[in-house]
């Protein structure tokens, strides 16, 4: 493994009613893609603009290439928001060459178009821009200065699956151009496709972190059996299996299917809708906090 | 601490005026609206006089006593400690006549101003003794002293609101937190928006200028190069009064009561509408802490008086200390995000 680019060490964010962030170390190496997973509210954005240097810590500190963030730092990094707005009236090109001229070293503006297939789009008003035109805008603006870190903050969150798969396709390609990826998502697909090593995040800690297969390995055996919640019969929660409760289901997991089979067809458990699959990271959240990952 | 980017600072410059120039609503409403009130005005007060009799009294203060004259009623009297610019406001009909009552008593007039026609007889009636001091010059009318005034008031909304508001719809949609990502300094952006603002103000005030004087056949007294100056420097002054307000707070109702705190009293104490000559001391001194004051009397010194620098200085220098100051206090409490 190459040295981390980036590396936090027990960072702390504390509100005053709440402590969003609580002691989260990490080093993110360089040419990865880097993932932080957690539900809503685990502390993911805090984290994540604590490391963009948006956000002060309250206690902790984030280094890149071994020193603390400055002017550098700010040159070679590409930051996509959760949210962010454009100035009104522009251009999607004229936004791009606001950006450009804001850093010493960069991308031309027509390789960013390029790359982020807006050549259609280049004159059109930024604010009627569909939601993945106006994602990939700002990802191309993320990118205008050629970035050796990219962060990328929940980045598909309110896009059709299509313009998302797209997104996804996206990003591989700039994943393909050498760049390192810090990003954060509560959809376990995307970081599963994306990512080559998690972090994932519950109520401001990191509970689990490493390559997504081997933390999958870890956790789990070889199979995950899916059944619905309402056929699930109350007597057979008392079998010797090894059950997880979701919302709208129960999971088990076995490397042993027939013998589980069998166990539940004693039981007289209704099998009509079983499902059997590989384990994911959502099954992995639900493992590890008792909790959905989309909650 | 970041070095100032000349290139950066002109990125934000330029699509901040692509912006401005584009929001063809806005651009259309500070181009219309102080027309139409400087010609409605024209229509309303041209030609006439102001119904009240405005003597000046050349004294510190007025003592109705010291003269019979001084006791009429429905007569102005407004102490002028300085005569050579009280005989100069006798000329061009700011004051209906100017009495010296210190013993012989002397007055001034201007034979071609009805008012002081009148007010002369008054005068008579109490004193058939008092000396005579004919004074020529051109009435001001009332349309061409409103003019400057129009003009700042344009100038002050646009640079208190223009500023204000669009710093603070940057900061609530996330767009500064957006910049504050990439290596552009608070100082730049917030220079950048006051050149940005300057020049507009500039480009709309110069174009405003030459169209209402077209209409309303002003003639400037003055240098143009001297209105220039005072132009640029109370729109900094202003601008940059803007950006204390925007630099820091989130809500738009704050900022809004904000700036309506600040314009309310200019609107009626910087001398748009009318002088503030004759009212009580306490509202002229806090008169001139508001930067359209000191604006106002200078553009109206250069314009109708044909004054030159050194009498405008101090006026000058007040824009230039205040837009520096407010600048620095603006960098000072500037805030990215919202809090």
């Amino acid at each position: 493994m190459s040295a981390a680019l980036l590396e936090v060490h027990n960072l702390v964010k504390k509100y005053p009613a709440v402590t969003a962030v609580d002691g989260v170390s990490l080093a993110v190496p360089e040419g990865i893609c880097f993932g932080l997973l957690g539900p809503n509210g685990a502390g993911k954005t805090t984290t994540i603009e604590i490391m963009e240097g948006i956000l002060g810590a309250s206690s902790g500190e984030v280094r890149y290439r071994g020193e603390p963030l400055g002017q550098r730092f700010k040159e070679e990094t590409g930051i996509l928001f959760q949210k962010t707005a454009l100035q009104d009236f522009l251009t999607v090109r004229q936004s791009l060459a606001l950006f450009r001229g804001l850093y010493a070293k960069g991308l031309a503006v027509d390789e960013v178009v390029k790359l982020c297939a807006l050549e259609k789009l280049e004159s059109r008003d930024s604010r009627k821009l569909s939601g993945g035109q106006l994602q990939r805008l700002l990802l191309a603006i993320a990118l205008v200065n050629d970035p050796t870190l990219l962060f990328l903050d929940e980045p598909t969150t309110g896009l059709d699956p299509q313009a998302r798969r797209n997104f996804w396709e996206l990003v591989q390609s700039i994943k393909a151009r050498n760049k390192t990826i810090l990003l954060t998502t509560h959809y376990m697909e995307e970081a599963e496709l994306l990512c080559d090593e998690i972090a994932i995040m519950d109520r401001g800690r990191i509970i689990a972190q490493g390559p997504p297969r081997r933390l999958l390995r870890e956790h789990f055996a070889e199979v995950l059996l899916e059944l619905p919640r309402q056929e699930f019969p109350e007597a057979a929660r008392q079998l010797p299996l090894r059950l997880i409760e979701a919302s709208d289901r129960v999971e088990i997991t076995t490397d042993d299917l027939d013998g589980t089979l069998r166990v539940l067809m004693d039981a007289r458990v209704p099998l009509t809708d079983l499902r059997i699959r590989p384990p994911n990271l959502e099954d992995l959240f639900l493992e590890l906090t008792g909790k959905e990952l989309r909650a | 601490m970041n070095l100032v980017s000349l290139a950066r600072l002109i990125a934000v410059w330029h699509a901040r005026n692509l912006e401005f120039v584009r929001d063809r609503g806005t651009l259309i409403f500070t181009l219309l609206v102080p027309v139409a009130m400087v010609i409605g005005m024209s229509f309303v007060f041209g030609g006439k006089e102001r119904p009240l009799f405005k003597v000046g009294v050349l004294a510190a203060q007025v003592d109705h006593e010291a003269h019979p004259f001084l006791g009429e009623r429905f007569v102005d009297f407004v102490a002028m400690p300085d005569e050579a610019a009280a005989i100069h406001k006798v000329a061009r009909h700011d004051l209906d006549l100017l009495i010296d009552v210190r013993p012989p008593a002397r007055y001034w007039v201007n034979p071609s101003s009805p008012k002081g026609y009148i007010i002369e007889k008054l005068l008579l009636e109490a004193d058939r003794d008092a000396h005579r001091q004919p004074v020529s010059g051109e009435a001001v009318r009332y349309v061409d002293w409103l003019f400057p005034g129009v003009l700042g008031m344009n100038l002050m909304f646009s640079c208190l609101f223009g500023v204000g508001y669009v710093v603070l719809r940057y900061r609530k949609t996330g767009f500064l937190k957006r910049l504050h990502a990439t290596p552009l300094s608070a100082f730049e952006f917030l220079s950048a928006q006051v050149l940005s603002r300057l020049t507009l103000t500039v480009v709309v005030t110069t174009v405003l200028y030459a169209g209402i004087a077209s209409i309303i056949h002003f003639q400037n007294a003055g240098s143009l190069w001297l209105l220039a100056m005072l132009l640029v420097l109370g729109s900094l002054s202003m601008i940059a009064l803007g950006l204390t307000i925007a630099a820091r707070f989130s809500s738009e109702e704050l900022v809004g009561g904000l700036l309506n705190l600040l314009t309310w009293p200019m609107m009626l104490l910087s001398g748009i509408w009318f002088s503030l000559e004759g009212s009580p001391q306490w509202v002229q001194w806090i008169a001139q802490i508001f930067p359209l004051t000191h604006l106002l009397d200078a553009a109206r010194a250069v314009m109708l008086d044909g004054a030159g620098v050194a009498a405008i200085s101090k006026d000058l220098a007040y824009l230039a200390v205040t837009a520096v100051a407010f600048l620095a206090f603006g960098a000072w409490s500037f805030r990215w995000r919202v809090e």
